[in-house]
């Protein structure tokens, strides 16, 4: 079937058998291969996207249900210029990464979370993120991160 | 992962998924949200032929006052229930429940009537229903028919359903300012209960202590004849079939079902 998903500002449309999961259109069809595969049953939040603005485990929608939809990446946070989104920033200041496996799962959840909850306290941010897991178990500086963002984002 | 091949039908409507789930029948599956079905289907323990997709029905996506009742269209996610001031003030039980549902991102995408019509007895939102005594509406070939949420759940995914026919709406009875109280045990914060125990008043559900949500009928009967929540909470686990799995043996749950139920009982008349 035909689909047409709008993926960091860009309209991409591709001919994908019915079955193709939103995850595989990123990577495969729009070479979009910083949104990661983990545990591929819907627990570890690697693969969260934003879909029309709220996080989403791509790994289990359908490229069908997301067709005509709006969706952004990791790939699709920083500016034109390159600049780096205030969440990238507050993860790179506070060391918010170990192996990075997690992050861009983790920092389009913390994206979503502060769109719903912009000045979270730090347990709303550890609940807030109980769908991605960190197996280096960086938590700690990840919390930190979006507690900064949301900081930083205040001041703005 | 992904799942085995399937052809995949997107409904216009309520009463287009019904000609589209009565066109193929058993081999059909309605796809809300998603987050039951697809995972499911990865695992291919379920290998439907036809998925009819009716996450684009907006018609059934709502949350109505009715007066004495609630009506909550099928397709409204968990994140709409958790965050509705509607439930809040009227069917707290149900948006503190939907909220502890999976996670953000789950919540973002699941739906009530996805939910209720898996049937999964470890799934929160089934029992939390049983307590609130609703009504659910489901929409066939031949109309729309209401059943009691006790009647609903039948067995281990099974449920009153025909397959061609589409969960639409839940009608819930405002309670009459009785306390209420959610608890849910889990090993980790995005698990299923390993127990749990949704309370509205005296009227106690539980989570995963058998192949269906069930009614603690022994604890309602003592409350009703004036035993102590204490006492009650002891009869938590009479006439319940809890599974084993990796999490806990049915003792372990037994014992949970008691200990929650009596938190649940003194949070819900605190």
């Amino acid at each position: 079937m035909k689909v047409t998903i709008t993926v960091n500002g860009e309209q991409i449309q591709d001919d994908v058998e019915d079955r193709t999961l939103l995850v595989h259109f990123l990577r495969d069809g729009a070479n979009l291969t910083a949104t990661n595969i983990g545990c591929d049953t819907t627990s570890c939040g690697a693969c969260t996207v934003l879909l029309d603005g709220e996080s989403v485990k791509s790994c289990t929608v359908l490229a069908a249900q997301a067709d005509g939809a709006e969706v952004t990446t990791v790939e699709g946070l920083a500016g034109p210029d390159g600049e780096l989104h205030p969440m990238q920033r507050a993860f790179q200041a506070e060391h918010g990464l170990q192996c990075g496996f997690c992050t861009p799962g983790m920092v389009m959840a913390a994206v979503s979370l502060l769109k719903e909850n912009p000045h979270p306290t730090e347990q709303q941010v550890r609940v807030g993120l109980e769908g991605n897991l960190c197996r280096c178990t960086g938590y700690h500086n990840i919390v930190r991160a979006v507690l900064a963002a949301a900081a930083e984002e205040e001041g703005a | 992962m992904i799942p085995a091949t399937f052809t995949y039908r997107r409904a216009e409507s309520a009463d287009h998924a019904v000609v589209l789930v009565g066109e193929h029948g058993d081999e059909a599956k309605l796809l809300a949200g998603g987050h039951s079905l697809l995972p499911l289907m990865k695992l291919r323990l379920a290998v439907p032929e036809v998925v009819v997709d009716i996450g684009r029905v907006r018609e059934l996506s709502f949350i109505r006052d009715l007066g004495d009742q609630v009506a909550i269209g099928a397709l409204t996610r968990h994140h709409d229930l958790e965050n509705s001031a509607l439930l809040a003030r009227e069917l707290p039980l149900l948006a503190h429940a939907a909220g502890q549902v999976g996670d953000p991102q789950v919540r973002h995408r699941g739906t009530i009537g996805g939910s209720l019509a898996h049937g999964d007895p470890a799934s929160d939102l089934p029992a939390v229903v049983l307590a609130l005594e609703a009504t659910l509406v489901a929409r066939g070939p031949n109309g729309t028919r209401e059943i009691a949420a006790a009647d609903f759940y039948r067995g281990l995914f099974e449920t009153a359903l025909e397959p061609d026919e589409l969960l639409t709406e839940v009608r819930v009875p405002k309670p009459a300012g009785a306390g209420w109280s959610f608890q849910k045990f889990t090993k980790r914060a995005i698990d299923w209960a390993i127990v749990g125990v949704a309370a509205q008043g005296d009227k106690v559900a539980l989570v995963n202590m058998g192949p269906t949500p069930l009614r603690a009928t022994a604890v309602e009967r003592a409350l009703a004849d004036g035993a102590s929540v204490e006492d009650a909470a002891q009869r938590a686990a009479e006439g319940t079939e809890p599974p084993a799995d990796l999490n806990a043996g049915p003792a372990f749950r037994e014992h949970l079902a008691r200990v929650l139920v009596r938190r649940a009982l003194e949070e819900s008349r605190a």
